[in-house]
């Protein structure tokens, strides 16, 4: 039998339903594939109990013929999502050892359909981060190295452990979440699938939160079809999300291989950086050159308040977390410092509990909201929100179905090497994908090639708002022209 | 704009997270550069410019005045680091 680890959810749904191999040995062959893999410090905490009893409970279903769309499948639960009954952190010592008895509304979704939980992965400390650095549990190493280089690098972050894991075969699918890139950074740094759905499409209830109006949770996955698979499960209307919409969910995988012919794609011109790497010019243009192939039209667009949209986020995103990371006072769950009056234990929990990114992060925040500064950063960040989002509009109303830009602006770099002196320089990583959350719109990163280094690159579609299957329509596209890529193994 | 040493402790303080005095130089500097960078914003023209309250246009929908949930005190102190009954332990807040 081949491995069962390399095969794609699409291919393992098959070999299930053909009884081919059942989901216990699927699940087995991963949980000895994640013991192999401690090294690249992917999953926080492995659950192969429960992994192997929703294993045992996925086959007596597909033997009875009654198997839910993703059934036996195994996947890994980045640590932003309660599972009730397992330890969930957020990668935070203020969470400590909080486990939840409650599960969150998109993996209880995942689990009706059928999934297998194998653990939970790794991220940035409450998602705030772009290199999987500020984690609690340490950061997690990028299966893929530098051609002729031993030295470990970052898989990108937040979901770091959850791009990591799934490029490594650890798991064949995995939950993450995207405030600002969290999901399609590291997707491109790992030559994986990442998915950030429409604001809305996914409920946030259950995931811990950062910035509200920007969180959405999508799939990372080894192809354009799986991440199709996995959306599907996890979208949908929950009454506890007042944002989540009320509209059906479509079967995305319908849309793989549909035809792209006669759809309008915008360059968009202020992407294009000084000082960026040629490598990711002359991919941006290899993948305008395949959609075009395949029929779709291109047209250069505007995006002109694009470089205004990461030091808005930086107001908006930092505001919101202040305000959500609040509740972590040391009384109701999670770490306590001591304290002889109720102000000096919440100060001490607070600054024993929180890592200096989030520390930093909440500061900045509470400060742009505090008296006398409101007005002049946080009401003009969210006017300055307005404008990019007109941009996008603009740009739809003239056709254009969804836009094509580099995913990052450089490919995965080593541990400790960016943003050591200036937290700024490791925002930066942002910069391609952060104008999506602040717009709410969909956007997908898919594999596309490699630098002279060998290391993977990625690039972005931006779709109209809930109009996902365009993206998947074009991303397959791509995939097919690029191919798929897989890192060698060392760990 | 840009912060000083006593406008650190004030944010610290209001963020309820404990500062020591030899951190704060450094707070200052970090923060200070995040402000530095977000500066170009005030270059923006925002006249006339709504600011943005919710990304998709939807309207905010209501629950039910109903009682749907309750009865889980259990469940809500389980995750306490100090609870007695079905109550949340804190130093003496009043005298």
């Amino acid at each position: 039998m081949t491995d069962l680890t390399s095969l794609t959810l699409a291919e393992a749904r098959k070999g299930l339903a053909d009884k081919t191999f059942t989901s216990l040995e699927l699940t087995d062959a991963h949980l000895s594939a994640i013991e192999k893999a401690r090294l690249l410090n992917a999953f926080v905490m492995e659950t192969p109990d429960q992994a192997r009893a929703m294993a045992r409970e996925a086959d007596g279903k597909i033997a009875k013929g009654d198997a839910g769309p993703l059934a036996g499948i195994p996947l890994g639960i980045k640590d932003l999502f309660a599972t009730k009954g397992v330890r969930t952190t957020a990668c935070s010592k203020i969470l400590g050892n909080f486990v939840p008895t409650y599960e969150s509304t998109v993996t209880s979704q995942l689990w009706r359909d059928g999934a297998v939980m194998l653990g939970k992965l790794n991220n940035d400390e409450f998602a705030m981060g772009s290199a999987n650095e500020t984690s609690c549990f340490g950061p997690v190493g990028n299966p893929w190295r530098r051609e002729g280089s031993n030295t470990t690098l970052v898989p990108g972050g937040s979901s770091g452990g959850s791009a990591s894991a799934v490029a490594a075969l650890l798991c064949m699918g995995a939950t993450a979440t995207d405030t600002g890139g969290s999901i399609r950074q590291p997707a491109a740094f790992t030559a994986t699938v990442g998915i950030k759905p429409t604001y809305g499409r996914c409920s946030r209830w259950g995931i811990v939160a950062f910035a509200s109006s920007l969180d959405q949770a999508g799939p990372i996955a080894r192809s354009v079809r799986d991440s199709a698979m996995l959306l599907r499960s996890m979208a949908g209307h929950d009454p506890k999300d007042t944002t989540s919409v009320d509209i059906a969910v479509p079967d995305y995988e319908a849309a793989i291989g549909k035809s792209v012919k006669g759809m309008k794609i915008g360059i968009p011109k202020e992407y294009r950086l000084d000082g960026m790497p040629a490598e990711i010019e002359k991919l941006w243009s290899e993948g305008a050159a395949w959609l075009k192939a395949a029929g779709a039209e291109l047209v250069e667009v505007s995006l002109p308040h694009t470089k205004y949209a990461l030091p808005a986020y930086y107001i908006v995103a930092p505001a919101e977390a202040s305000s959500n990371l609040a509740r972590y006072d040391g009384v109701r769950y999670g770490l306590r410092g001591q304290g002889k009056t109720i102000t000096e234990l919440y100060e001490n929990t607070r600054a024993e509990g929180f890592g200096a990114e989030v520390r930093r992060r909440v500061m900045i925040g509470t400060y742009v909201l505090s008296a006398g500064y409101y007005d002049a950063y946080y009401l003009r960040a969210q006017k300055v929100r307005t404008l990019i989002k007109r941009d996008f509009e603009d740009c739809f109303e003239r056709g254009v179905d969804a836009i094509l830009t580099p995913a990052t602006p450089s490919a995965a770099f080593g541990i400790g090497e960016k943003g050591g002196a200036d937290p700024v320089e490791m925002y930066l990583n942002d910069v391609f994908t952060v104008t999506v959350n602040m717009a709410g719109l969909p956007g997908i990163a898919v594999p596309s090639g490699k630098d002279s280094q060998g290391l993977p690159l990625g690039l972005q579609l931006i779709g109209r708002p809930f109009e996902e299957e365009t993206l998947f329509s074009l991303g397959e596209v791509i995939e097919q022209a690029a191919g798929r890529f897989t890192p060698a193994r060392w760990w | 704009m840009s912060v000083d040493a006593a406008t650190v402790r004030r944010i610290a303080h209001l963020a309820r997270i404990a500062v020591s005095e030899d951190e704060v130089p450094h707070l200052q500097g970090e923060l200070n550069a995040m402000l530095a960078f977000v500066e170009q914003l005030s270059e923006v023209n925002v006249e006339g410019v709504e600011p943005m309250t919710s990304v998709a246009p939807m309207q905010m929908k209501k629950r039910q005045d109903v009682v749907d949930d309750g009865g889980i005190a259990d469940d809500i102190v389980a995750n306490a680091p100090a609870a007695e009954g079905h109550f949340f332990l804190v130093p003496k807040v009043v005298e």
